[in-house]
């Protein structure tokens, strides 16, 4: 008790030094705590994918379609209890600032896949009747005040002109991980305009998605489909939906490494700047570590002091930080709207950013602890004159 | 008015080694992590924009923005090969290359994870187009073959890329039969192969671009006037150049703010660093801040003396974090562009401008850092500092 008030009294002596450190250290690891989320929110897809879930799609790549007529043949398939499938329909919403994605789907079956998507029933029969129809994620909807009812005009790239879609629904996320920034449309509409303008390149599927019955399976399913349409026109790839989404992740893998990599470096920069307080005070106070000692008291004490000093501004500053993380990353996912689909301070990263604190703290008293732990007494107290 | 000596200022830092360092040390990784993002986006910026041609147009359907939305007819590319104005190569044909652009996947050498790679359908016309393109190692592809060359940086960034491999695509072998280098543009991130092979192979019968040289630059309005009136064509023509430069926007932009904001919330802690720094080295001399205006120095010829110092410790700082950055430019990167969802290879380009703007920042922390430290400094009652002392 008489060792933690030395050490509070210690710590705030100098009220402007050390308020400045835990400036340093609340923003450092807030921003340590952020940029982790950042790269969290990147692999949200990953995290809200269904393990009961399949993908397949063309081996070439993504940027080409699948036959229609494989719907049926996939049903064939031993182990698969439901089919749907999507394109990315790729609309541009006013400007392409607004970029959200969206796809053209066979309605019934893909909301059967996908059953967190909570819509109520008479919305959804709404959407399933109305081909114009569109339904949306409750972020999306938020984001730019649509209610049911509008009409949402898209630009299309893939299929060029002006679309006009109605909202029929919105749906909310059965949990916090579930998409809620996507537009889903009818793809028999879609496919019917192309039908109609491109002869010969309608009847096609980006993606098909398959229900299967047990996850364990997965592989095994992945290579019958596989396997069924080798050495066809087109060939295919079936991965789980969780691979699927990690091929996304993977492909800016080179940001992520670079905001993770700098996401440490900001916690050697605060390093450098808690190591120069630490220092600094342990060079003010050579008199009076000498002065403990003349009276006593084993090195291993002086250590302490200094330990305990610095792990506790560290403490203090790094809970600050956190506790500022969470109205902050709720400001930035409001900002950045549906960029991020979710974004959400996990507790794996809170608990990193406590030990960052207390590595910062620990490393930072490490070399004027050993100094002071060293100094000889005679040297300490003729400093004071 | 007499100024202090620049050797007090320098010698004061030197004094407080293990502090400099540590405080410099810090300001330089600031430094280091703004500089590296004003490269990373002129790297990618430079790598696109290097890729267009002034006198190249390229012609793409109307709203697709990237060549692979992209779809020309045979009917439209024959009726673009016929336009006036057209450059022509010295057996007289006219400089047109209407190519189809596809992804595929490839696994990539350091992850082993498949990224897209853009294939593109060309011909010998398409490789007169593009002068930088240039086979560094076996030969050009023949026409009506399944053969293809691999841009550098395909070669360098992905699996079974090597001369005399063949990669599986669209149902077909196809033998690597060389190796191109591009100048550092985005085409050394490219496949190239036979454009009527690769139409038969992904059976498509649509193009996805034409790209044309024009005779002269000027002609360029009048040819995006001629082609967009055309009721036959619904296609767009844009300047090669400000084509690509603009499928770096994005990405650019986007690694700007992400970088830019990051240097900012750091810079807090650089910041607060150099100003506990100085206003430790200003309560240690408070004796001799004292003495100093004893001596006649005025208030002014002090606060100047613990500004200088403070921003000869952020100049240090900002010119030990610009070299570790200018040490990245040996780094290659390669990231998805997700405006073209296809890889792209750039490295980090330092320009003078970068290097002013860096120095600029390191300066500016330092200033912000010193300031207020120096004015307690300055201050300072003679007569308190004295006793102080």
């Amino acid at each position: 008790m008489f060792l933690l008030r030395l050490l509070l009294k210690n710590a705030f002596r100098h009220k402007l030094r050390t308020g400045l450190t835990m400036v340093g250290l609340v923003v450092a690891i807030c921003a340590f705590g952020l940029l982790r989320t950042i790269v969290d929110a990147w692999y949200a897809g990953v995290e809200g994918s269904s393990s009961t879930r399949l993908v397949t799609r063309s081996n070439i790549s993504l940027t080409f379609a699948l036959p229609f007529s494989y719907g049926q043949r996939l049903k064939a398939v031993e182990g698969v209890r439901q089919v749907s499938w999507a394109n990315w329909f790729g609309g541009i919403y006013i400007t392409e600032r607004n970029f959200f994605p969206q796809f053209a789907v066979e309605p019934v079956s893909y909301l059967a896949l996908y059953p967190e998507y909570r819509i109520p029933d008479e919305q959804k029969l709404a959407f399933y009747r109305d081909r114009q129809g569109a339904v949306v994620g409750r972020k999306l909807a938020d984001k730019f005040g649509w209610k049911i009812g509008d009409q949402i005009p898209l630009r299309g790239t893939i299929y060029p002109g002006t679309w006009n879609f109605t909202l029929r629904g919105i749906w909310d996320g059965a949990e916090a991980k579930t998409d809620e920034s996507q537009m889903l449309v009818h793809w028999a509409y879609v496919n019917e305009w192309v039908r109609q303008r491109y002869k010969g390149r309608s009847d096609q599927v980006g993606v098909y998605m398959l229900g299967i019955d047990e996850p364990n399976n997965a592989a095994v399913i992945s290579e019958r489909v596989d396997k069924l349409f080798a050495n066809s026109l087109a060939e295919t790839m079936t991965e789980t939906e969780a691979a699927f989404q990690l091929s996304f992740v993977s492909m800016s893998e080179a940001i992520l490494v670079a905001v993770r990599a700098v996401s440490l470096i900001i916690v050697v920069i605060i390093m450098a700047v808690m190591a120069n307080t630490m220092s600094m005070t342990a060079r003010e106070r050579l008199a009076e570590y000498a002065t403990l000692k003349a009276l006593g008291f084993p090195p291993g004490f002086v250590v302490r002091l200094l330990f305990g000093e610095s792990l506790l501004i560290a403490l203090l500053g790094g809970l600050a930080g956190l506790l500022l993380t969470l109205p902050l990353a709720a400001a930035f996912a409001k900002a950045a709207g549906t960029l991020f689909p979710v974004f959400q301070v996990s507790g794996l990263t809170m608990a990193l950013q406590v030990l960052a604190a207390l590595v910062v703290g620990a490393v930072a008293a490490a070399w004027p602890a050993w100094r002071m732990s060293r100094i000889d007494i005679v040297q300490g107290l003729r400093h004071v004159a | 008015m007499r100024w202090l000596p620049w050797r007090y200022m320098a010698r004061n830092l030197w004094a407080r080694r293990v502090t400099t360092l540590l405080t410099a040390g810090g300001m330089a990784l600031v430094v280091y992590v703004f500089a590296t993002v004003l490269m990373m986006s002129e790297g990618i910026r430079s790598t696109l924009v290097a890729t267009g041609q002034p006198e190249n147009m390229i012609v793409l359907r109307k709203g697709a923005g990237a060549e692979i939305n992209s779809a020309i007819d045979r009917g439209q590319a024959a009726i673009l090969s016929t336009l006036p104005g057209i450059a022509t190569d010295a057996n007289g044909r006219p400089l047109v290359s209407a190519e189809p652009v596809v992804l595929i996947n490839l696994p990539k050498r350091s992850t082993g994870k498949p990224a897209n790679v853009t294939v593109r359908g060309t011909s010998a016309l398409g490789a007169q187009l593009r002068p930088s393109v240039r086979m560094v190692e076996g030969r050009m592809f023949r026409p009506g073959t399944s053969e293809i060359v691999v841009g550098r940086a395909t070669a360098e960034g992905f699996q079974r890329t090597e001369l005399g491999q063949t990669l599986r695509f669209a149902g077909r072998e196809w033998l690597i039969v060389g190796r191109f280098d591009a100048g550092r543009s985005a085409f050394d991130s490219e496949v190239w192969g036979d454009a009527e092979q690769m139409l038969q192979a992904f059976r498509r019968n649509a193009y996805s671009i034409v790209a044309l040289r024009l005779a002269d630059s000027g002609l360029f309005e009048a040819t995006r006037a001629r082609i967009e009136a055309d009721p036959r064509l619904a296609l767009e023509a844009k300047p090669e150049q400000r084509f690509y430069a603009e499928q770096s926007e994005a990405l650019a932009t986007f690694i700007n703010i992400l970088g830019l904001s990051l240097a900012v919330i750091f810079s807090i802690g650089a910041v607060v660093g150099a100003m506990i720094t100085m206003f430790a080295a200003v309560a240690s001399r408070v004796g001799e801040i004292g003495t100093l205006r004893a001596l006649g120095f005025r208030r002014r010829a002090v606060l100047v003396a613990f500004l200088v110092e403070s921003l000869l410790l952020a100049g240090l700082g900002g010119l030990v974090g610009l070299a570790a950055a200018s040490a990245m430019q040996a780094v290659d990167v390669s990231t998805t562009n997700f405006q073209t969802f296809s890889e792209i290879a750039f490295r980090f380009v330092l320009t003078p401008r970068i290097a002013m703007q860096t120095l600029a920042f390191a300066l500016f922390m330092g200033m912000i850092g010193g300031c207020i430290p120096s004015w307690r400094a300055a201050r300072l009652k003679i007569v308190d500092c004295l006793r102080a002392a």
